[in-house]
């Protein structure tokens, strides 16, 4: 009856031959990268020495990329200092963006239009500048106003002064800068996320009695996470690079500790290997951390959760061994 | 205070942007009764059924439940709004069970139980495990608790949506049409369910379209159309016998 399960009938499968010269195009790509990241050229030196009285000379070659000295300052402590300062910067910034981000997402979703209307404003300003502009800006906060007063506003009332310039260090001026501008990118993800949660469930809580703060603790929110969350990893990625920009206002960040370094030695390419090195696995530890929040904020959305990259190596494997492990006599016995 | 009606509605007017949905509904509910609200859609029965636990405001007219005003209060012959603390409060005691049944879909199905136990009414966890499992157990669904709502069927679903409105010991249930998004087979279970609460003493509004429920368990019906009260009674009577020419074309529409 059947015209393919036939076993004299020879089966010709079809050939895909855009997608083998695809291959062959991108195998001879990588190719040409793994030679010229370990292809090694002349430093114009030689190395001379006598071999039965004759002076021989041997030109001498050094890797392309400078493996050797990228290798030699990848973990010196200036780097690993630079380090803690990017993760110290890309942390406190997210917190305050986040946390910030979500109330201005709240405000805005607010009935009252003063509120709405402020969120509003504030997305408008922060998102409409350059955060570089803005990251100066707070770091010569000091020239519009020297000292910082804490009273009651338009009242001759004051209760603290301090000298700005010993609050706005360039650390700090740093963590306002980024955690206020990724503030308002935030507020836009999280009213995504806000948006998402369909409106029976407000309408459950509030049936159970739930206040509107507690409806927003309890459903609103944890349910808004799973949108939430992809793009909150980019942002995390974004800002663990966008913080480099915190060096042109003297934060020895990352990048910073590499311009210290190759402003003294001049090796720059070795350096921002160095770093972008860094970068990389830090990038890769957050994306295998997003992975797994995901998964989490994901429970109750899928009939089955998927399974972790761990779990499928795990029956990979099971399933690997277990063809060796089950004697399989009917075989064996045709044979 | 067994004289006063759970629910007691006169004239009550709503309108959306201009639109009247409510026109003066009359109604009353008694303790212990079950009442069932039926009409063509657009009738204004499910905002009716909303105005009484204050998802929708009112505009006019004056609607009690248990003798108290819904979000308002009267003093000194003038009328308070209540705030939200109070109009939670009040909601609190009044179970509600959606169309689509609204479960939380992040939250395992005894979570969606306790969770309004323990954040609401200040319950211990241990207890409000306790109250819902007593509650799975009544719907049939003892073997669910740790299930998350889009695993389970549409009926199994409005069942446990049910149970949990229960878990707040309610004293007055409102239903929205909580066989209108099931397939027709899982419709019994969920019914059954209504009909065992009917029976236990429940006070019940429901919204429906299923005439059998009506006639079978309803101690009066209303016909709504247009916004208003078209006519009302003894289910057998007003079914069998509809006086309405309304009435009696919605009949031999659904029927």
């Amino acid at each position: 009856m059947s015209t393919n399960g036939d076993a004299t009938t020879r089966v010709v499968p079809v050939r895909h031959v855009k997608q083998w010269i695809g291959v062959a195009v991108a195998m001879v790509v990588l190719a040409m990268i793994i030679h010229t990241l370990l292809s090694k050229v002349g430093t114009g030196t030689y190395h001379c020495h006598l071999v039965s009285g004759i002076r021989r000379c041997v030109p001498l070659h050094t890797w392309r990329f400078s493996w050797n000295i990228v290798g030699q300052y990848l973990t010196t402590s200036e780097i690993f200092h630079g380090l803690l300062v990017t993760i110290e910067l890309t942390v406190i910034a997210m917190v305050v963006g986040i946390s910030l981000g979500m109330t201005i997402a709240i405000m805005r979703m607010s009935p009252n239009r003063v509120l709405s209307a402020s969120a509003w404003s504030y997305t408008w300003f922060f998102r409409g500048t350059p955060v570089l502009v803005q990251l100066l800006f707070w770091a010569n906060i000091a020239i519009l106003y020297p000292k910082l007063t804490i009273g009651i506003p338009f009242l001759p009332v004051t209760f603290i002064h301090l000298s700005v310039n010993s609050i706005f260090v360039p650390f700090f001026a740093a963590i306002v800068a980024l955690g206020l501008n990724e503030a308002a990118y935030m507020s836009e993800i999280a009213r995504a996320g806000l948006l998402a949660v369909d409106e029976g469930q407000v309408e459950a809580a509030s049936s159970l009695g739930m206040t509107r703060g507690q409806t927003l603790r309890n459903v609103v929110i944890p349910q808004a996470m799973r949108v939430i969350i992809p793009p909150t990893g980019n942002e995390v990625i974004s800002m663990l690079k966008t913080s480099s920009l915190a060096s042109i206002v003297s934060v020895t960040e990352l990048a910073g500790a590499a311009s210290n370094i190759y402003s003294s030695n001049y090796e720059i390419m070795p350096l921002l290997i160095v770093i972008s090195i860094w970068y990389l696995i830090i990038t890769t530890i957050l994306s295998i951390g997003q992975y797994y929040l995901e998964r989490y904020f994901a429970k109750g959305a899928l009939r089955t959760p998927p399974p972790t990259p761990i779990q499928r190596m795990r029956t990979d494997v099971r399933g690997i061994a277990s063809k060796f492990r089950t004697p399989r006599p009917a075989r064996e016995g045709a044979r | 205070m067994t004289s006063v009606p759970m629910v007691s509605a006169s004239g009550v007017c709503k309108s959306y942007a201009g639109i009247e949905v409510l026109r003066g509904v009359d109604l009353t509910v008694n303790r212990g009764e079950v009442t069932c609200l039926i009409g063509p859609s657009g009738s204004g029965k499910s905002t009716f059924l909303r105005c009484i636990n204050h998802l929708e405001k009112h505009d006019a007219g004056e609607l009690r439940v248990d003798g108290d005003l819904v979000g308002y209060e009267a003093r000194n012959g003038k009328l308070y709004e209540l705030n939200d603390k109070r109009i939670c409060q009040k909601r609190s005691e009044i179970g509600m069970v959606f169309q689509r049944f609204n479960l939380f879909q992040h939250l395992t199905v005894l979570e969606n139980l306790t969770i309004g136990q323990i954040k609401v009414r200040g319950q211990s966890t241990d207890r409000a495990k306790a109250k819902a499992r007593e509650l799975l157990d009544r719907v049939g669904l003892d073997n669910k608790e740790k299930h998350y709502p889009s695993q389970l069927s549409g009926g199994q679903q409005q069942r446990v949506a049910i149970a949990r409105a229960l878990a707040m010991e309610p004293k007055l249930m409102l239903f929205d049409e909580p066989t209108s998004a099931l397939d027709p087979e899982l419709v019994g279970e969920v019914l059954d369910v209504m009909k065992d609460l009917a029976q236990s003493g429940m006070t019940m509004v429901v919204v429906t379209h299923e005439m059998g429920f009506a006639r079978e368990v309803a101690d009066t019906v209303y016909f709504l159309d247009g916004g208003v009260i078209e006519e009302s009674g003894n289910p057998r009577e007003v079914l069998s016998a509809p006086s309405s020419e309304r009435l009696k074309s919605f009949l031999s529409k659904v029927l």
